[in-house]
């Protein structure tokens, strides 16, 4: 059943068990799976399914209270987030990912003096304007004043401008319109293919077809399947349809 | 020319020492968003343990390493630790009370440890009264130039390390989201705990500085220091390094050049010099926009904290809840039982000074617990009530009952009048600009002969209604009481009322409640109010229970007192003000009573606060209480499951 890309690797990411609480609040219920190296992998849910949860555990924003996460064939589950980050697993997260109160190139320096840069610093810089002509453009402009599609992308930028083995993207699309999410997921795709492994949270099905290898499909912080994308896709697509529902919705409240 | 840079040049060592600490000041708080009060006290210490060496016959240079090198810093970097990493998305009162509480104990422990008789030691560098040369015919003096020049080179050292990209942007980035800096590489903890060493070295740095220059080593020059950088730190928003420093050099000399135009002997020369930096202070937070909302950018990545813990006590099963009340109930009745029958009679004024605190703290309830503004200028209030019931009393010959009403509404006006700015402020501005009135009050107003009378203060009879006197300990221990009962019932039925829900909602967010048609001006405004009536009239009462008061009395270290007082025992409920008025008025007097080395006792108890109010913001009577019954309840449980599978066997 596996595809053959996953069966040969050991992966490069691997939860094993992961279970998450904030304060008395439990989010994460035993949750176990792995991104093999150069692949894209994407994880679906519902709203309030964990997924931007995993993405922290992943990344060290949040730890887990129990299980364990391996990046590299390392423990990582109590390492803080800039000794991840560090380590080669970039996060892009949900939201206003950088920082508001710096410049477009301030963000990038601050990155680059505290995770390195791939080539020189010169060339780090060519390599995050080269993903998205418009940045550049805003250089100097404080990045809590770009749109939001211009974080985003100054985030992507960002990333490939820094060692990278696996860059984590939480909810790239959330608030942009088409015509930009179509030009992030041009870059991702781009990405993926320059060899870099991708963990992409994402609720938009149909983008993923293209870009993600395998699909984990995750809901009520469990993950309920995984496997290649053209498999598990259908398995995503009912779930998202029971939770449109109001019928299920329904049946959820009386439980 | 000549006269005013003789007056403004001993006024450099000062604003020197004030610019350091005002940049530690704006550091922390950039970094760790905590407005560390304690750092006069973490001066003081340094400066003491300077001495201590310097007398012990250290070289100065070695005795100068081990308060500012070693001491300062790691103080820094125990604080940090133990008390403000835990701080970082608190809410303003959390990150303000242990800062308090450590304000009030390292002088204390201090004390206790070392004694109140050091004497001041030699400056570390050039001699402080050796002339070294003139300007323009005014004698330059060895500290003015040793200050100026140690704060300088430090100053600037810390201004290349900040203007470095490396460490300039990891720490900006810090300041707005330290997990966003985290993925970005950066070691926020690290970058957090640097800005506490730097800045505590910062404060000690300028305790030593002035330590020589100082008559004596008291814990208050160092209070009065840190004053006077807060409003240095005003003045660059609290949030511009260069303009706090310049902000702190400004005052230090027009402090010194206002002392010496002024024509000595009134109370406006003697008192405005110390006041002036309050006033500015003030000002400064009535105009500088920056200063009134709490602009920092939000941080993107805060739903990584677990959601913050609401103070409500949870729902508990119907007899476990009513049982619980019927235990306090029986416990309050029993109390006063106690206090009137049983116990000696130096008991019942403690007992009455005890409602009386009480109902000063209920209008901390009021105005920080239930409508989420910080005062630390509680205590003026009550001396305003005070000193009008004993004016009125001596001058007018009003009944003391009816003074006390006045004295409330005197206060309410007080309140309303400084509500007008403070509704504006948010956050730690309203605490500060409460703290600047209080001091005001202190320095200024409290000591005019129409007011508190100065150091002499005034006398007030007890009171009588009719035929009833309440001259002896045991009526006016009824009075008291009815007050407390009066007082207290009102602000459950408020809290339950309209006000109340408009203030709850008020808490949880201004503008949620603004667009729900609360009007958040004119709700703030009425709370301001009311809570310095409620302090005016247990001010008035403390008068006449006291049958004489002075301004000491009301000093503003009462006000920082009551609050960490409070917090510590419980700020979001009535009953919390009461149990905390009882537990501080009876540890102080058993205290007192005990030999004079167990002084340290109630140093030692805010201490414990600032370290532990962190983990327990609802303060220690309710973590108790819920605490208790949580065991009760679990027994009930138990004892209901048995019962239950009993039933199922038969």
């Amino acid at each position: 059943m596996t595809e053959p890309i996953a069966a040969a690797r050991a992966p490069l990411l691997e939860l094993a068990g992961v279970e998450l609480a904030y304060g008395p609040y439990r989010a994460l219920f035993g949750v176990s799976f792995g991104v093999p190296e150069r692949c894209a992998v994407a994880l679906v849910g519902p709203n309030g399914a964990g997924k931007t949860s995993i993405a922290r555990v992943v990344s060290g924003l949040v730890r887990a209270q129990r299980g364990r996460v391996e990046f590299a064939g390392r423990d990582v589950t109590r390492w803080p987030a800039w000794r991840v980050a560090r380590a080669g697993l970039v996060q892009v997260p949900e939201g206003r990912s950088v920082v508001a109160s710096l410049t477009v190139e301030e963000n990038l320096h601050l990155a680059l003096d505290h995770l390195g840069a791939r080539a020189g610093r010169r060339e780090a810089l060519e390599r995050a304007y080269g993903l998205f002509g418009q940045l550049a453009k805003h250089r100097r402009q404080l990045a809590g004043t770009l749109s939001g599609g211009e974080q985003r992308m100054l985030a992507l930028g960002r990333a490939v401008a820094v060692p990278h083995r696996l860059l984590v993207v939480d909810e790239l699309s959330l608030g942009l319109s088409p015509a930009v999410v179509d030009e992030l997921f041009a870059a991702l795709g781009r990405i993926r293919d320059e060899g870099t492994s991708l963990l992409v949270v994402e609720q938009h099905l149909e983008r993923l077809l293209e870009l993600a290898q395998r699909m984990v499909v995750v809901g009520r912080g469990t993950v309920l399947g995984e496997g290649p994308t053209s498999e598990v896709v259908r398995l995503a697509a009912d779930l998202f349809a029971r939770a449109a529902s109001p019928k299920t919705a329904e049946a959820r409240r009386r439980r | 020319m000549t006269e005013f840079l003789s007056y403004a040049l001993p006024g450099v060592p000062y604003g020197c020492a004030y610019a350091l600490m005002a940049g530690g000041l704006v550091l922390t708080y950039r970094a760790s968003g905590v407005f560390n009060l304690a750092f006069g006290a973490q001066a003081y210490v340094s400066a003491v343990v300077y001495a201590i060496a310097v007398a012990a016959g250290w070289p100065v240079g070695w005795a100068f390493a081990l308060a500012v090198v070693l001491l300062g810093p790691a103080l820094g970097l125990a604080l940090y630790v133990l008390v403000f990493r835990h701080t970082r998305t608190a809410p303003p009162l959390v990150k303000l009370v242990p800062a308090l509480g450590l304000m009030i104990a390292i002088p204390g422990i201090v004390q206790v440890l070392i004694g109140t008789s050091i004497r001041v030691p030699a400056p570390f560098i050039l001699r402080p009264n050796h002339v070294y040369f003139e300007i323009a015919g005014t004698p330059v003096s060895g500290e003015e130039i040793g200050t100026t020049v140690v704060a300088v080179l430090v100053i600037g050292a810390l201004a290349l390390v900040l203007r470095s990209r490396r460490v300039g942007l990891a720490m900006r980035a810090v300041v707005e989201s330290p997990r966003m800096a985290e993925l970005n590489g950066v070691r926020s903890e690290w970058v957090s705990a640097s800005a506490w060493i730097i800045s505590s070295a910062f404060a000690a740095l300028a305790g030593v500085l002035l330590a020589p220059i100082y008559p004596a080593l008291g814990a208050s020059n160092f209070t009065a220091l840190l004053v006077a950088a807060m409003a240095a730190a005003a003045v660059g928003g609290l949030q511009s390094l260069p303009l706090a420093l310049a902000g702190g050099v400004g005052l230090g000399v027009a402090q010194e050049v206002i002392g010496g135009y002024l024509p000595s002997g009134t109370v406006l020369s003697s008192g405005l010099r110390p006041a002036f930096p309050f006033i500015v202070l003030a000002l400064l937070l009535i105009s500088r926009r920056s200063l009134r909302r709490d602009d920092r950018t939000e941080d993107p990545l805060a739903g990584c904290d677990p959601p913050r813990a609401s103070f409500r006590p949870p729902a508990r099963l119907a007899g476990v809840a009513v049982g619980g009340r019927a235990v306090g109930a029986m416990m309050a009745i029993g109390l006063v039982v106690t206090a009137v029958a049983l116990v000696p009679g130096n008991w019942e004024f403690t007992f009455t000074q005890a409602m009386i605190l009480s109902i000063v703290l209920l209008s901390i309830t009021l105005l920080t617990g239930l409508g989420g503004e910080i005062s630390l200028g509680q205590a003026a209030f009550a001396g305003a009530g005070a000193f009008t019931v004993g004016q009125l009393a001596s001058h007018f010959g009003l009944p003391v009952l009816l003074g006390v009403l006045a004295g409330g509404a005197v206060a309410g006006a007080l309140g309303a009048v400084v509500s007008l700015p403070a509704v504006r402020l948010g956050g730690i501005s309203v605490g500060l600009l409460t703290l600047a009135f209080a001091l005001l009050a202190d320095n200024m107003l409290f000591l005019y002969p129409w007011s508190g009378n100065g150091a002499s203060g005034l006398s007030v009879p007890r009171p009588r209604f009719g035929s009833v006197s309440f001259a002896g300990n045991g009526p006016f221990f009824w009075l008291s009481l009815a007050v407390l009962v009066v007082v207290a019932g009102a602000l459950s039925l408020l809290k339950r009322g309209t006000l109340g829900q408009q203030l709850a909602a008020l808490r949880g967010s201004p503008t949620g409640a603004a667009s729900i048609g609360v009007d958040v001006r004119r709700v703030r405004i009425v709370v301001f109010t009311l809570a310095a009536v409620i302090a005016g009239v247990g001010g008035g009462l403390y008068a006449s229970l006291q049958q004489s008061v002075s301004p000491n009395d009301f000093n503003y270290q009462f006000s920082l007192i009551y609050v960490v007082v409070l917090a510590a025992v419980g700020i979001y409920t009535v009953a919390g003000a009461i149990e905390a008025g009882l537990v501080y008025t009876v540890a102080l007097q058993a205290v007192g009573d005990l030999p004079s080395r167990f002084g340290s006792l109630l140093a030692l108890f805010f201490g414990l606060v600032a370290l532990g109010y962190v983990r327990h913001p609802e303060g220690m009577a309710e973590y108790a209480k819920s605490f208790l019954l949580d065991r009760v309840e679990q027994l009930v449980r138990f004892a209901q499951g048995r019962r239950s599978t009993e039933t199922e066997q038969v």
